[in-house]
């Protein structure tokens, strides 16, 4: 039987994760139209990340079926959901750690270039003008995040804010539809996460992403979001503006507990 | 670079090599190369290659083979194999014999390219079930496959059994050996700067957020793997049809796949440069202390073994780390 081709850019119907006999999440749905900066929150250990997991096609959904941009994703490998268009960054940072800033940034782009192997062994002139387009378009995505005059630090030797920038940059070097933000403010001082919801705001537009992002630091949540879902032991307990959800009772209950 | 800057550069690599090569059989005026050095400037010639191309899998990619001696094999058999058995045919076809001229060159060209096609063929054979897998089950089953690969010829009376294939016809020399140490250098560089190098790096990095960039991570390491066995299976035809240096079943054993790894963590993981300065000086360092045996038989192989751990012990990271000639010049 055909289903009906979901609305949104990316759409998760009654999804469930079991890990053994632990369910990590359940029965969720997920719903993001396309240019909507979603915030997806809720108290530790509530299946945030395993769902972001599930989406990139880490894990392969007990129940469910995910659709990204018209197409069915769950259970496909993490690079070709890349492929099709989701790009994420990591809870604990994971930056190439032996690479040069701008070299994480190069490897993301791989798979936007049109490289052949053959080419590249023998060095033709094709593939040396490859290389330097793709130097440049590098440089000018670090310019963006203010990373450019360390392009040739290794990643790792950055301070923690600027790791976590240069993982949204690297993430944006597979030129994305849909960027997942796994706790973007992580870490930061008030000033760097203040920065940071100005960022997130600019390159959304910039370059028209759809962004879902996993986060504690509420002010981030509440000061960008459109849309929340809140989620508990893996059950979404609301869905609203950031200001409904500040409301509902069950939100207030699950993060404070029961007076 | 134009491409016919490109091809003067081969040209006149090709004319160097040939000169090189004269001057190493036929001397300088009165000046005659000592064999005995000779020789051992040919095995530094093979160990490079041996050792850049392991690097690119053990260096670059971050996966631990300790199978090289199995792709030496079955490329060294299958490239020799080919010049015993058919090399006269061969070499009729361009009116000339298998030890001369352009005869020996439609040989020794077509023997290298079956021996770094079989090769291959067993590295994609090996490669497909074992690295779909994260983790070091490379290491058990390259291990596994190489002792399998010299069982098998230990049992093939045709390429000499136990004895060795000491049938070979001796058409390898300075010229193919640096020419193929010089071609592996140049690929594996190649491959290194490129977006299949950076993938293989990611790879080696950080699989899960490689898969996440986009990398078809098994694909890449199965390529990588590929390649890396089809030029080992090149220097083992090089050193099957090396005068008087017949490929045998308890040369090619995991030691010999030990000493090729010995070379890269020596001359510093993933760095192309290491692994030449490795491969030297640790194909040079046995045979310069042999003068340490002459009065004290035995201690040869002892002072090496502890060279080696000192060296670890004071330079991990091995002479290069990671860093390439062009590093040390930069400031």
């Amino acid at each position: 039987m055909m289903q009906p081709l979901p609305s949104g850019l990316l759409h998760a119907r009654k999804v469930t994760k079991r890990f053994g006999g632990l369910t990590a999440v359940k029965d969720l749905t997920l719903e993001v139209p396309r240019g909507a900066l979603y915030g997806l929150i809720g108290p530790n250990g509530a299946g945030k990340t395993t769902v972001f997991n599930l989406l990139t096609g880490v894990y392969k959904p007990t129940e469910g079926e995910i659709h990204f941009d018209g197409r069915r994703v769950d259970g496909r490998p993490p690079y070709e959901i890349a492929n099709r268009g989701i790009a994420r960054t990591f809870q604990n940072i994971r930056l190439f750690s032996d690479m040069t800033v701008l070299e994480n940034v190069m490897t993301a782009q791989h798979l936007r270039t049109r490289q052949w192997l053959v080419e590249a062994v023998l060095g033709s002139a094709r593939h040396h003008r490859e290389e330097r387009e793709e130097r440049e378009r590098a440089i000018e995505l670090l310019r963006i995040f203010r990373l450019d005059g360390v392009a040739g630090e290794q990643a790792t030797s950055l301070p923690y804010g600027s790791q976590r920038r240069l993982e949204i940059a690297r993430a944006l070097a597979t030129k994305p539809k849909l960027l997942l933000l796994d706790e973007p403010a992580a870490g930061m001082n008030p000033q760097e996460a203040r920065e940071l919801m100005d960022l997130i705001q600019s390159i959304r537009n910039r370059f028209s992403l759809t962004i879902v992002l996993v986060e504690h630091n509420m002010k981030v949540v509440m000061g960008i979001c459109e849309t929340v879902q809140v989620l508990d032991h893996g059950v979404s307990i609301a869905l609203g503006t950031p200001a409904e959800v500040q409301r509902n009772a069950q939100v207030i209950e699950a993060y404070l507990g029961v007076g | 670079m134009g491409f016919v800057r490109k091809l003067a550069i081969v040209a006149a690599t090709v004319a160097g090599l040939f000169a090189f090569n004269q001057a190493f059989e036929y001397g300088v005026g009165d000046f005659q190369i000592n064999p005995y050095y000779a020789r051992i400037i040919n095995l530094v010639g093979i160990n490079i290659t041996l050792a850049v191309s392991l690097n690119l899998i053990n260096g670059l990619a971050g996966q631990f083979s300790i199978g090289h001696a199995g792709f030496m094999a079955v490329g060294g058999y299958a490239a020799t194999y080919l010049t015993v058995f058919h090399g006269e045919a061969l070499a009729r076809l361009v009116g000339g014999t298998v030890m001369s001229g352009a005869g020996s060159v439609v040989v020794m060209v077509l023997s290298l390219t079956v021996g770094a096609l079989s090769a291959a063929v067993a590295g994609l054979v090996v490669g497909i079930p074992s690295l779909r897998l994260k983790g070091d089950y490379l290491a058990i089953v390259t291990l596994g496959f190489s002792e399998i690969i010299r069982v098998i010829i230990l049992n093939i009376p045709a390429v000499g059994g136990a004895t060795g294939f000491t049938a070979a016809l001796p058409i390898t020399n300075f010229f193919w050996i640096f020419g193929v140490a010089l071609l592996t250098i140049t690929i594996v560089r190649n491959i290194t700067n490129s977006t299949f190098g950076r993938a293989l790096g990611a790879v080696r990095c950080d699989e899960i957020a490689a898969e996440a960039m986009g990398v078809n991570t098994t694909r890449h390491k199965v390529l990588a793997f590929v390649i890396s066995a089809g030029l080992a299976g090149m220097a083992g035809g090089l050193s099957g049809q090396l005068f008087a240096n017949p490929l045998s079943p308890q040369n090619l054993n995991f030691v010999k796949s030990i000493e090729v790894i010995v070379m890269i963590v020596v001359g510093g993981l993933g760095s192309i440069t290491g692994a030449v300065l490795g491969a030297t000086t640790l194909t040079i360092l046995p045979e310069a202390l042999r003068t340490v045996d002459q009065q004290f038989p035995g201690l040869r192989m002892v002072l090496y073994a502890l060279l080696l751990i000192l060296f670890m012990i004071f330079r991990p990271q091995g002479l290069l780390g990671r860093k390439e000639l062009k590093d040390l010049f930069r400031r």
